[in-house]
């Protein structure tokens, strides 16, 4: 039982943190982007790249897995993909926002990107699963009777780490204070002086590497595969919807309520209805509390 | 200390300006102002004839179709809103002008995001004249009341040390006592050296803190003067009451303020 | 001969089509004339032609439902009851709220009926499918070809009638409505009107005649499985009624046998002339452009080929002009 606790700990970190990446663009771009699970895999493939030109195996630290390599391939990944993303963002979303087009016809064409960015990788990267290394790690025991893989472990740190980290940058600097008044009004914003184009890419710029961070530490304790994001899109809405759109901290809750449900789904042998259950939890929280369990309503 | 209306010491100078929302469908038609340095000008008119359209405008809100908009000697006409806060322009909207979700003091701290190393000083002095804001500097915005908000709008604006503050009726809203107490602070920011520019409804209490007035009607400048004689020149009466009747201004806002309490806004 | 086999095509080729009209009519009356954004198309028309195929399907030895052999049109209105049901349950939780949670949650409940469709074998038989299913009027002749266009008929008279209803009621005070909702939500609710409901009509009617689509397609096909809903079929749809200009019905349908046509020529190309070591790629490489074209048309001609005939308001004309 505390074994699918841990599972579902382990599960809700990645959640969390691609959710908070959709929270941003959320946020700041006023769209749910139906596009963000590509980006977390298209993040993910970037960082293979990068590991499999360093060497995967090399420079391994202590009893984790994951060396140098793949630390190094989390940012290497985030500009990368930040510079795809911010070239998608110059090529289609400002030209809709410039002709002022519906909220919907952004959520249309992040849903047309997305089938776009699975199957470029298709294309490019072939449709078979990739693996980050072969390499079977021995599981620790933390607790009696609950066994963690030590990556695992490091991975649930790094995700702690980033949503801190976010958190100080909205809270304790002037770009997160910015970002936050852009979020509220967008007008007003401007009037003080701050630069909405800048934010715009800011807001890309920290999605995306929320996403691709997600998209590395999943491919390297799974795999990596065109579909990994795009499976990843309703827990991670799921979690946004339920811990109330637009506030941070309810969304990690969110994440943490989606990745327990999700485990205790594989607990109860409904392993292969895992999607089906966040959207379950959405649609009650959506018929009992549509500002979600830490949003006010509006 | 009673500055005068000198043409050659303009802070702001708009000239002939056309702009509206929509394309094709301009709501000023020619509209010409100019602010004195050390000046409190106040623009009126009946609802409609586009005095918050001209503030937007000069702000950067909206695009120009025609004619040009200078401040301190500078053509500032189309550059974008948020540069504005750098050539020393102060906007104050009249709705949604606080961050309600952010604590007071970091609304404060928003207005001063090009001003940095002066900001603590700035928003000492700031404290001083408006005590309030020290005292719930940590309280989010949105909960404060409408007075207390419009310090917090008027506040964040003067963080950017600006030369000339615009305001889009800063009395909206508010009780007359209340209006009263703003219009008070806002000779005292006058007298700190921050030259004024306010869109009012209340065209009585405007005009008395006032050295100017422009009377605004379908998106032009129809007359200008003096606050006083604006109170009491039978054209401003008629612009607003739509030709009839040789009531002066007077009158007038009488009969205006007195439906304003009952539906304020709405005294179309 | 070749004559026999083009006009066999032919027939095949419009049948297909049909069902893509037909799902593009249901988008239409949602996304085009009321606004809604439905981003599970694939899954309605799944739960229509899995309720078809239930219901007029043979007996399996491996699922717990199956074998009523009931006639093949209530196996079609049971599509059209269930895929109400199910879109009623979704636009009530999500129609009053904000726009994306519709998106989001049908979305989501594509997602669902996909892991259902792949999962649930004592329902839907897993990635295996149902097979076997009765088309309709298929013992009146011998010749699969007269069957064939035994079976267009059916689909152009289903299409007619549907055309027919919704040009009726959207011309009615309440097609009046819709679009008075579409253009300014806000006019309409101080007009008295019960938006809510007014969006909730519109979304049912759109994935019921989705999920009739389905049943349609299921019965002709007489081969299901979870593979023929994927969310490409989705994105099929709206390039469908976004070529076709949204808010115009017949729009929907030429878009549709357009898009389906240039599909099925893309498919033949790709056979003919990719070598069979690059098929998957080329496969890809094609819905890679379909992506690239919806994404073309919201940012160039987002009005489509055929827009819509009439304007409601002068607030909709200015906005059109806004948008050149």
């Amino acid at each position: 039982m505390m074994q699918f606790v841990a599972d579902g700990i382990l599960n809700a970190s990645l959640i969390a943190l691609g959710a908070l990446g959709l929270s941003m663009t959320y946020n700041v771009l006023r769209f749910a982007n139906f596009a963000q699970g590509e980006v977390l895999a298209i993040g993910a493939y970037f960082a293979l790249g990068a590991v499999t030109v360093i060497g995967a195996g090399v420079g391994v630290m202590g009893p984790v897995k994951f060396g140098w390599p793949l630390l190094v391939s989390i940012p290497l990944a985030i500009v990368c993909t930040s510079i795809v993303v911010l070239m998608v963002d110059y090529l289609v979303f400002r030209p809709l926002r410039n002709s002022n087009a519906s909220r919907i016809t952004l959520i249309m064409a992040a849903f047309g990107l997305s089938l776009m960015g699975r199957n470029l990788i298709h294309l490019f990267a072939g449709g078979d699963p990739k693996y980050f290394s072969f390499y079977i790690p021995k599981a620790i025991e933390i607790m009696p009777g609950v066994k963690m893989v030590p990556d695992d472990l490091a991975i649930i740190g790094l995700c702690v780490f980033a949503v801190v980290s976010l958190h100080m940058f909205l809270t304790k600097t002037n770009m997160g204070r910015m970002m936050r008044a852009v979020s509220e009004n967008p007008t007003l914003a401007r009037i003080n002086g701050i630069d909405l184009k800048m934010i715009i890419r800011m807001t890309w710029i920290i999605g995306t590497a929320l996403a691709v961070t997600a998209g590395t530490l999943q491919g390297h304790i799974f795999q990596a595969k065109a579909e990994m994001g795009f499976d990843m899109l309703l827990p991670m809405f799921a979690a946004l919807i339920l811990g109330g759109v637009g506030n941070l901290y309810g969304t990690v809750l969110g994440a943490l309520v989606i990745g327990l449900a999700e485990s205790f789904a594989v607990y109860f042998d409904l392993s292969a209805y895992r999607a089906a259950v966040s959207f379950m939890i959405m649609l009650l929280v959506l018929l009992v509390r549509p500002q979600g369990l830490l949003g006010e309503r509006e | 200390m009673t500055p005068v209306n000198n043409p050659n010491n303009k802070i702001l100078d708009v000239q002939n300006l056309v702009a509206g929302y929509i394309p094709n469908l301009n709501i000023l038609h020619g509209c010409s102002i100019h602010v004195c340095v050390g000046e409190i000008v106040t623009i009126l008119g009946p609802n409609g004839a586009g005095k918050s359209t001209l503030v937007k405008a000069i702000a950067g809100l909206l695009s120009v179709v025609e004619g040009s908009i200078e401040l301190q000697g500078k053509d500032i006409t189309g550059m974008e809103t948020h540069k504005l806060v750098r050539e020393g322009l102060g906007y104050v909207p009249q709705t949604e002008n606080v961050f309600a979700k952010l604590s007071v003091a970091e609304n404060l701290e928003l207005g001063a995001i090009h001003h940095r190393s002066s900001m603590a000083e700035t928003r000492e002095k700031l404290y001083d004249l408006f005590p309030d804001l020290a005292r719930f500097r940590n309280l989010a915005a949105g909960k404060l009341s409408g007075g207390q908000r419009q310090m917090v709008a008027v506040g964040r604006a003067l963080m950017a040390s600006p030369s000339l503050l615009m305001l889009d009726e800063p009395s909206a809203g508010l009780s007359p006592k209340l209006t009263q107490v703003v219009f008070q602070q806002l000779l005292k920011i006058r007298d700190s050296g921050v030259t004024i520019l306010m869109v009012e409804q209340n065209a009585r209490a405007g005009l008395e803190i006032s050295d100017r007035g422009y009377v605004l009607a379908e998106g032009v400048d129809r007359v200008n003067g003096e606050a006083q004689s604006l109170l009491h020149n039978p054209e401003v009466g008629e612009l607003y009451m739509g030709g009839h009747g040789k009531s002066t201004m007077e009158n007038v806002v009488t009969a205006s303020a007195t439906s304003e309490n009952s539906t304020p806004g709405d005294s179309a | 001969m070749e004559l026999l086999g083009v006009v066999s095509f032919l027939v095949f080729f419009l049948i297909q089509s049909s069902f893509f009209s037909l799902t593009s009519i249901g988008l239409n009356i949602q996304w085009g004339f009321t606004g809604l954004f439905n981003v599970g198309i694939a899954g309605f028309f799944a739960v229509g032609a899995y309720t078809s195929a239930i219901m007029t399907g043979p007996h399996y030895d491996d699922t717990l439902f199956g074998g009523y052999d009931l006639p093949v049109p209530v196996g079609w209105l049971g599509a059209i009851v269930v895929t109400a049901f199910v879109a009623a349950i979704i636009g009530y939780i999500t129609l009053r709220l904000r726009e994306d949670f519709l998106a989001i949650s049908t979305f989501g409940i594509a997602v669902s009926i996909q892991l259902i469709a792949n999962n649930m074998d004592q329902l839907t038989r897993g990635p295996e499918g149902l097979y076997s299913l009765p088309k309709p009027l298929e013992d009146l002749s011998a010749s699969p070809l007269v069957d064939n266009i035994l079976y267009l008929g059916v689909c152009i008279g289903v299409i007619g009638l549907v055309y027919w209803g919704f040009e009726r009621i959207l011309r009615s005070p309440w097609g009046r409505v819709l679009r008075a909702i579409r253009e300014d939500e806000h006019a309409a609710m101080a007009m008295g009107k019960n938006v809510f409901a007014f969006r909730l009509q519109s979304f049912i009617l759109g994935s019921a005649t989705m999920g009739l689509a389905g049943a349609l397609y299921a019965n002709f096909i007489g081969f299901i499985s979870p593979t023929d809903f994927l969310p490409i079929f989705t994105i099929q749809i709206f390039v469908m009624v976004i070529v076709g200009g949204s808010g115009n019905n017949l729009g929907a349908i030429v878009g549709s046998v357009v898009m389906w046509g240039v599909w099925s020529a893309s498919d033949s190309l790709i056979a003919a002339v990719v070598s069979p070591d690059f098929q998957t790629q080329a496969a890809a490489a094609r819905i890679v452009l379909i992506g690239l074209i919806l994404v073309l048309m919201l940012l160039y001609r987002p009005q489509g080929l055929l827009p819509e005939k009439h304007i409601v308001s002068a607030a909709g004309r200015m906005k059109l002009k806004g948008e050149d």
